[in-house]
């Protein structure tokens, strides 16, 4: 099945962390596309600029900013072909900022 | 003591205790859970205004069973109540001071959860159900599985020990030992899930493995001549005395090597060393007691100062003649590099590597790049150490992997 884990944190208090804790990030993030590639459970994946870069179309008009005013924004996505719904959990657990905020997993339309 | 203290208490020590002895009769866990759980209900209304009974225990298990009851008129009217109401009957033994005394079946019940018939993996969480009174969405959070999905699979294990059967029985002498190892093993998995949050930082999950040693001394009671039963509970006493030991000030991990052994619970060792040298006079060796005994020798550093590997090596060779587990081949290839050398350990590593499950398994990576870089293959060892850290879920031991993977490519 293809799941779609979106992660999700709070963008400034990502900001905020300790500069020695943000710079594990890209090194983490690295291990586990490769970790992923390897279990041969990749399709595609993506990180997203930050959401003062996202503008929103609703109804007629053009909007600065995100769809919805969270306090945690989707920050990329992995998606996942995996067995079942359990091993895109062992994944999503995986995720380096899972800590941080919270993965979702989702079962794509087939 | 207030009101919901005392029911928490009771619900504590004795859920399990009624859960058995509802269900052993009917073999119909789920509504036995559900009787029960009205009776709390009933308890927590009626408590405060007519006060604590004097056996809350008695109490419950007495409206449980007239819930039950209740219930089977209400679901099964006909012939197939009738055997039901009959086995709810008349079970309690009353002393002659009206004491209830209600016996004790819970190790029946583990037995039954444990039953070849019911599936491997939700063994434990079934376990964790119904002798504790955990809720399905707690136990989904603890062995990572989606809530719903945990509640279909335990309610499927429910359906299964009702329809196809399976007794509320101790089995056998012959067949306890194979037995009792599948009730020992759920146990340890409960254990085994604690001990992975180390700092007790998921609120949803209760401490596991609290109740993994609370279940463990559960077993350890009810079998005391049960050799494997005592040194499943030597094992995780061990492992729990080291529990602060694993982190720093600042939470950062701290491998078994490089922990202060000054910081270990010296009184579970202790009760530990002594669990294990009782079973070993019954003479009937097993998984459980040598790993425990592994654990034992890690333990002998804090009086020694120095670390026994060719007995731990030895212990993990018989360990490996039982299980044939891959878990259990890289332990030993860690320990043989420390008898031996790096190369050698590396060695017994590669012996392992056609095993399939390996690739997304953590520990395997994390070995791997310990002894490469210990050999001087930094780049290999970077390799293996970006694998483990792609691999890894907890913050602490990430870090702690990120840091060895630096030192080896700067």
């Amino acid at each position: 099945m293809k799941v779609l884990l979106l992660m999700y944190h709070d963008e400034k208090a990502l900001q905020r962390m300790p500069r020695e804790e943000l710079g594990k990030l890209p090194g983490a993030f690295a291990a586990y596309l490769q970790s992923l590639k390897d279990g041969g459970v990749l399709v595609g994946n993506h990180g997203l600029r930050p959401t003062a870069e996202a503008r929103t179309v609703r109804k007629d008009a053009v909007l600065d900013g995100p769809f919805a005013e969270t306090k945690e924004q989707l920050a990329g996505y992995f998606l996942l072909e995996v067995p079942d719904m359990d091993a895109a959990l062992a994944w999503a657990k995986r995720v380096p900022t899972a800590a941080y905020g919270a993965v979702e997993a989702r079962p794509v339309w087939t | 003591m207030d009101v919901k203290a005392t029911a928490e208490a009771v619900a504590r020590a004795s859920y399990g205790k009624l859960v058995a002895f509802l269900a052993a009769r009917t073999r119909d866990v789920a509504a036995a859970e559900d009787a029960l759980a009205e009776a709390f209900a009933t308890a927590l209304t009626e408590w405060p205004a007519r006060g604590i009974p004097r056996t809350p225990e008695a109490w419950l298990l007495t409206v449980a069973r007239r819930k039950l009851i209740d219930a089977a008129r209400r679901r099964q009217t006909g012939e197939q109540a009738a055997p039901t109401l009959a086995l709810l009957a008349d079970e309690l033994v009353e002393a002659a001071e009206g004491e209830v005394q209600i016996p004790d079946e819970r190790l029946r019940l583990m037995f039954a959860c444990a039953h070849p018939a019911i599936d491997e993996g939700v063994r434990a969480p079934l376990i964790l159900q119904t002798v504790l009174g955990f809720d399905a969405a707690t136990i989904a959070s603890a062995f990572l599985v989606a809530p719903a999905a945990m509640g279909q699979r335990l309610v499927r294990a429910k359906n299964r020990i009702r329809q196809a059967g399976i007794p509320f029985r101790v089995p056998e002498r012959e067949a306890l030992a194979e037995r009792l190892d599948a009730v020992l093993e759920a146990i340890y998995a409960v254990f085994a899930e604690g001990w992975a949050d180390p700092a007790g930082t998921q609120p949803r999950t209760r401490n596991l493995a609290e109740e993994g040693i609370w279940l463990g001394r559960l077993v350890a009671s009810l079998l005391p001549q049960e050799p494997e039963a005592l040194g499943l509970l030597a094992l995780m006493l061990h492992a729990d005395a080291r529990r602060d030991a694993r982190r720093g000030t600042q939470g950062e991990f701290i491998a078994l090597a490089a922990q202060d052994p000054a910081r270990w619970n010296a009184a579970l060792i202790d009760e530990a060393e002594e669990l294990l040298l009782h079973a070993s006079r019954m003479a009937r060796p097993g998984r459980f007691q040598l790993e425990a005994a592994v654990q034992s020798a890690h333990a002998a550093r804090r009086q020694s100062g120095s670390t026994d590997w060719a007995a731990i090596v030895q212990l993990y060779d018989a360990l490996l003649a039982i299980t044939g587990s891959v878990v259990v081949a890289i332990n030993r290839a860690v320990a043989l590099a420390e008898l031996q050398g790096a190369e050698r350990g590396l060695a017994a590593l590669d012996a392992l590597q056609d095993d399939q499950r390996l690739a997304q398994y953590q520990p395997y990576w994390a070995a791997c790049a310990a002894l490469l870089a210990r050999s001087g293959n930094a780049r290999a060892a970077a390799e293996a150490y970006q694998r483990a850290i792609g691999l890894e879920s907890d913050p602490a031991v990430r870090a702690f992997l990120q840091q060895a993977y630096f030192s080896c490519t700067t």
